[in-house]
């Protein structure tokens, strides 16, 4: 899936190099009119969101605290998007994760040894995503169900679990509500350092987990079959490798990294669980992955940036009663001018081969 | 039930499916051609926007309309000129699209949020509304529901009746024969992503003008862009079926609220979110149920017949982008 540009490394390193400066200055303007469209100046706006992620250390232990969910999503799409397939259940895989995560911390809340309860329930998180994810995988080999589509039915179902667990069986003594389900004892909680309120424990995790991704599809024979699989089914086929038992390896492990996530989600931010427990990180980890040109390495940095521009336009409605989807826009149209790119490097690669 | 209470029924299920009819119909057609839209969700919710913004300050319906439609279609120029010219991946474009239109209505429709502004009223079709069941639930709706039930009956006889219907189909099934007959394959598959889009930018603006009046966040069209494009598949690629297809979801839809006033105690939100997967599960059923028919069934003519029906497959260049050389 993905395209690098043609020549020696430093060559490429230089072509990449002013391809990001020409997509930064695109979008800016892009941006610039957008704002200037909507009646505000863009220079406060841009002020603002720079002030508002990394003004503060507490604005920035709310950007890191966003960026672990981000990039443990955005490696398990890049397992998913090497076989060529397009897992937007990922969102639902979010959710999933969550839900087992609190299943386990409500059976473990008596117990008298929480760090334990908290490792089982990072292992349920990661267990719920996969089986959600392979479930996806199975609908797509056995009932031939495209995966957009069957990942998508999968998000609204998981959606109406959470709602009715919300609303049903798991409400809040009293009155059920929006706000979620009952907060856990903080010994439930994952600890964080004191004066910063970051995890390092969930720190440690998405940097591990980043790794493990790395080495697993640069490093191993299961990424070189994956690799072989997403660029040539057919050719991989007659190397004896079965695509469809691969799609679900994909598939449970991109659904597992999105399952810690989701029990990240609810063991370390929101210490409940809330119907909008995704926080969208899923469709979100999927701009990244674009963005990154279906790589690893570049994701965690452009994960940063965008958590960045999230975290930084929540102040937006009220500082310049702007709506704060103007992150979103901004990283849409980093994709565009991304794809852009893309396409400008296919055509000089043809015009290469024709010479 | 009584004839009174079906009436109402029908006729809400008529008039809550026309958006997702346009949708669907729409979305067909650019499919139909070997491209797909799959910006729709975000097309949608920007048109609609667009649609309720210029309806409010112009005070004109018809200038609203028309303001939703070319929104669509510009949207699908974008998908269209991206993948056939630029070689991009359809996916991948329509899906940033989704989520960056979604975020752009949210901005710039946040002024006109919870406002109230114009909305079509219905439009009673003369002597044909008093016949009995019927005149209620097709000739007593709004303007726009007729358009969209003209517009399933227009598109079939386009595509099946008509030499540029041929034509259309021809460049989705195999665009070099096409090209090589002497048709510029890539250009009309541009015009017909635009066509079809420009009926998703109109469902759009029947989401916010007449569906669904006005704007907010949530807008309410949410999700229906998603459910267009499984209709589309499982619809097997035909308007009609297609068609078929977002009756049903409305359907879904109106039996939702009827269900929460006889089960008080389980929660609305479930009730709102359940028409959606369970329309895509019935998709599912529908697709495994066809092609286990389309390999049983030798000898019974009957089956023959309905496996027919039922029997679909996708235009064979969908998603492909075509280059001559």
């Amino acid at each position: 899936m993905s395209i690098l540009p043609l020549g020696t490394k430093g060559q490429v390193l230089r072509t990449v190099f002013i391809e990001i400066l020409l997509m930064l200055a695109g979008v800016l303007c892009i941006t610039s009119i957008i704002l200037v469209a909507a009646g505000s100046s863009p220079f406060s706006a841009f002020k603002h969101l720079f002030l508002g992620s990394l003004g503060s250390w507490m604005k920035f232990s709310q950007v890191l605290t966003s960026w672990i969910p981000l990039t443990l999503c955005a490696c398990g799409l890049v397992y998913s998007f090497r076989i060529g397939l397009w897992n937007i259940g990922v969102e639902g895989q979010v959710v999933a994760g969550a839900i087992a995560a609190t299943a386990i911390l409500r059976i473990g809340v008596e117990s008298w040894m929480p760090g334990i309860t908290l490792l089982i329930a990072f292992a349920g998180g990661l267990l719920g995503g996969s089986l959600w994810a392979i479930i996806a995988g199975f609908l797509k080999t056995k009932g031939g169900v495209n995966e957009i589509f069957g990942g998508l039915g999968l998000n609204f179902v998981a959606q109406g679990i959470v709602l009715w667990l919300i609303f049903g069986p798991w409400k809040r003594p009293g009155v059920a509500s929006m706000s979620g389900t009952e907060v856990f004892p903080t010994s439930m909680w994952l600890p964080t350092i004191p004066l910063f309120r970051i995890s390092l424990i969930g720190l440690i995790i998405a940097i591990a987990v980043l790794l493990i991704t790395g080495w697993v599809l640069g490093r191993t024979r299961l990424g070189l079959a994956l690799k072989g699989i997403g660029n040539n089914s057919k050719a991989a086929y007659l190397h004896g490798l079965n695509a469809n038992r691969y799609i679900l390896y994909a598939m449970g492990l991109a659904g597992g990294c999105a399952g810690i996530a989701g029990a990240f989600q609810v063991t370390g931010v929101y210490h409940r669980l809330i119907p909008a427990i995704s926080s969208n990180y899923g469709y979100l980890a999927l701009l990244v992955v674009m963005l990154a040109n279906y790589r690893i390495w570049g994701a965690p940095a452009i994960a940063f940036f965008f958590v960045c521009l999230n975290v930084g336009s929540i102040q937006l409605p009220m500082m310049l009663k702007l709506d704060s989807s103007l992150s979103g826009i901004i990283q849409g149209a980093f994709v565009l001018a991304a794809l852009l790119v893309y396409a400008w490097r296919k055509r000089q690669q043809r015009l290469v081969t024709l010479v | 039930m009584s004839e009174i209470n079906l009436a109402i029924l029908l006729a809400s299920i008529v008039a809550g499916a026309a958006p997702i009819v346009l949708a669907a119909v729409g979305e067909t057609i650019t499919e139909k051609s070997g491209v797909i839209n799959l910006s729709l969700d975000g097309s949608i919710l920007l048109s609609a926007m667009v649609a309720f913004m210029v309806a409010y300050e112009t005070r004109s319906l018809a200038l609203g309309f028309s303001a939703g439609a070319i929104v669509g279609g510009l949207v699908a120029a974008v998908v269209g000129v991206f993948s056939i010219y630029l070689g991009q991946s359809q996916v991948a474009v329509g899906f940033v699209l989704t989520l960056t239109l979604r975020d752009l209505a949210y901005f710039f429709g946040n002024p006109y949020s919870r406002l109230y502004g114009p909305q079509v009223s219905p439009w009673p079709i003369p002597y044909l509304h008093n016949v009995p069941l019927l005149g209620q639930v097709l000739f007593n709706q709004t303007s726009i529901v007729y358009v969209s039930m003209l517009v399933i009956a227009l598109c079939w006889f386009y595509l099946y009746r008509t030499p540029m219907g041929l034509y259309l189909r021809s460049v989705g099934e195999h665009p070099e024969a096409a090209y090589a007959r002497g048709t510029d394959s890539r250009r009309i598959q541009l015009w017909y992503a635009i066509a079809g889009g420009f009926l998703v930018g109109l469902a759009g603006a029947t989401f916010s003008l007449c569906t669904k009046p006005g704007w907010g966040r949530p807008q309410g069209a949410e999700g229906t862009g998603w459910i267009a494009l499984a209709i589309v598949i499982f619809g097997g690629w035909h308007p009609v079926k297609a068609a078929l297809g977002a009756y049903l979801f409305a359907f879904l839809q109106v039996m939702g609220i009827h269900f929460q006033e006889l089960w008080p105690s389980v929660p609305a939100q479930v009730f709102q979110v359940a028409p959606f997967p369970l329309m895509i599960f019935t998709l599912i059923l529908m697709h495994t149920a066809e092609h286990g028919y389309t390999e049983k069934t030798d000898k019974d003519y009957w089956l023959n017949r309905i496996a027919k029906l039922l029997s679909s497959s996708a235009p064979a260049a969908l998603g492909r982008a075509f280059r001559p050389e």
